[in-house]
């Protein structure tokens, strides 16, 4: 399902809605979740998941083709950890 | 950075202040994204949203597990995990500041 799936499917459960309505809601919590991560927030939804950053240090890389050393700086990477319900329904009837 | 904590009633605040509709709808609608997300995943979709990232399902395959307190060995079953690929959009709006100094 892709990002237009999941607001065509939205739209045809919410018929009282604009499609462009739907689409600046579903843009707008994914917006959201990025700016509050952005600012080093964590987001918690229950039963879903919760999105939080990592920092990774610096590192020594290598380049796989040559094998010369390369320095690798510190990031910081987004992680999400899934919600315990979402997690039961994954593994429901198994 | 400021380390604190955004839950769904912020999310809904921002839908609400975005669209013209009821705090409660907003709140619903907010409800009704996950809710279409988490139906895809556990139908084994793979979720691909543009700009932010992409969630898919793995199958973890069964292994011996060790319970550490008193070393007894345990099974572990076959289960599917979440996994979630963030974009290279998300991944550069998180590194473009420079909390890292401070860090």
């Amino acid at each position: 399902m892709t990002k237009s799936e999941l607001i065509a499917r939205l739209a045809e459960a919410n018929p009282h809605l604009y499609h462009r309505d739907v689409e600046r809601i579903v843009t707008t919590v994914f917006e959201e979740i990025t700016n509050a991560l952005a600012i080093g927030n964590r987001v918690e939804l229950r039963g879903f998941g919760a999105f939080s950053v990592k920092n990774r240090g610096p590192r020594i890389g290598r380049n796989p083709r040559t094998g010369e050393a390369v320095d690798v700086s510190a990031k910081y990477i987004p992680y999400f950890k899934t919600g315990k319900k979402l997690r039961e329904r994954l593994n429901a009837g198994s | 950075m400021t380390g604190s904590t955004v839950t769904r009633l912020q999310l809904g605040e921002a839908v609400y202040q975005e669209v013209g509709l009821s705090r409660n709808e907003s709140a619903e609608l907010l409800e009704a994204v996950l809710n279409r997300i988490s139906d895809a995943l556990a139908n084994g979709e793979t979720v691909k949203i543009s700009s932010f990232g992409s969630f898919s399902i793995r199958q973890k395959g069964q292994r011996i597990g060790r319970n550490p307190k008193t070393g007894e060995e345990v099974p572990i079953h076959p289960r599917k995990v979440l996994v979630f690929r963030p974009s290279q959009v998300l991944k550069s709006r998180i590194n473009e500041n420079s909390r890292l100094e401070t860090g």
